[in-house]
């Protein structure tokens, strides 16, 4: 049996993911769009918040609803247009630095490239916030990466 | 690439706005320590003097009565804010706060609504709260009462002392019982004791 993870009070959930999700936010839809998101994510996160069953995965949902909220977003606004500069950050695992140059990506693969590259996260968590399948997951992130070295390749 | 201050604020205060939060808090500085003060859409429902000593355990606590949705909203605070600092400086003497007492057992709630009544710079025993609540010999239950009040200042307990009209206890610690008397000017001895 898997041991029940009691949900913590909204403002530690906040507090434990408000900087990561603004650095995510912030990659995939630079500063202006990254702030209306942020809002819009933990203000749907805050709605669904009192319906949880249970405090696992907290991590991955958020992401998952981050993500959606930005790959509508960007198709919404900058459906082949320029990207932002990206920032970038330190604490972060190797290969990070595949994550700062995804700014050329579809929304799907720039998504999965920066949640695998730039913040670790396992397939299937990945695959859950494309609302995807795993597979997939794996196929966006690896295809974002073929395409980014393609790129450096023609620079 | 932290997180700007009024992006923080406007998502606290845009949930506030939209009716999501079950119980909104704030940290608020005070001359007798940090008081950490809750309310829901329905009135003050909590302070505590445990501010710095644990906070997680004050979220838990408000998570507990009123649901998991507990956020820090400093602009839900606004008023009981004003009011206790108006207090602290000595230019109020009664609060003007609707108070929340959802989750509070009857009897204590009786002892809160009684305690209520107990003007400024006056003191009552615990023997006379029970006299008035037509429970003359729940002395010791009122004391346990409002040994649990939730909104301590705002609900006077420390305007109780003993039969003897010495402080005994208050869940804040006595030093600050006797700021709160000292403050007001209430008349009582230090001296006595049990």
């Amino acid at each position: 049996m898997m041991q029940a993870v009691s949900i913590p009070p909204f403002e530690r959930f906040y507090d434990d993911h408000r900087e990561e999700v603004f650095g995510y936010l912030m990659r995939l839809l630079g500063r202006q769009p990254a702030e209306d998101a942020f809002q819009e994510t933990f203000l749907r996160a805050l709605r669904a918040y009192g319906g949880l069953e249970h405090g696992r995965h907290l991590r991955a949902w958020v992401f998952t609803i981050a993500t959606r909220i930005a790959i509508d977003e960007r198709r919404r606004e900058r459906p082949r247009g320029e990207l932002p500069e990206l920032s970038t950050s330190d604490r972060r695992p190797a290969y990070a630095e595949l994550a700062d140059h995804a700014g050329s990506l579809p929304p799907t693969e720039r998504a999965a490239v920066v949640l695998r590259y730039g913040y670790d996260l396992p397939y299937p968590e990945i695959a859950s916030a494309l609302g995807s399948s795993e597979e997939a997951a794996r196929q966006a992130a690896s295809s974002g990466v073929r395409r980014l070295r393609r790129k450096e390749g023609t620079r | 690439m932290t997180l700007p201050p009024e992006v923080d604020r406007r998502f606290r205060d845009a949930a506030a706005a939209e009716g999501l939060v079950d119980a909104a808090y704030d940290v608020v500085d005070s001359p007798i320590g940090p008081l950490w003060i809750g309310a829901t859409s329905r009135g003050l429902c909590r302070i505590s003097f445990d501010a710095d000593r644990d906070p997680d355990a004050e979220l838990e606590r408000l998570a507990g009565r009123f649901g998991v949705k507990v956020l820090r909203v400093p602009s839900r605070l606004d008023a009981a804010r004003r009011q206790l600092d108006d207090y602290f400086e000595g230019r109020r003497q009664t609060f003007e706060l609707e108070i929340d007492l959802a989750g509070v057992p009857t009897f204590q709630q009786e002892v809160l609504r009684e305690l209520a009544l107990v003007p400024y710079a006056e003191t009552a025993t615990y023997g006379g709260l029970a006299q008035r609540i037509g429970r003359p010999r729940a002395a010791r239950a009122v004391g346990g009462a409002l040994n649990r009040n939730p909104v301590p200042i705002v609900l006077p307990c420390h305007r109780i002392v003993g039969a003897t009209g010495s402080l005994v206890g208050y869940a804040g610690g006595l030093d600050r019982k006797r700021a709160l008397l000292d403050l007001e000017g209430a008349g009582v001895s230090w001296l006595g004791g049990p």
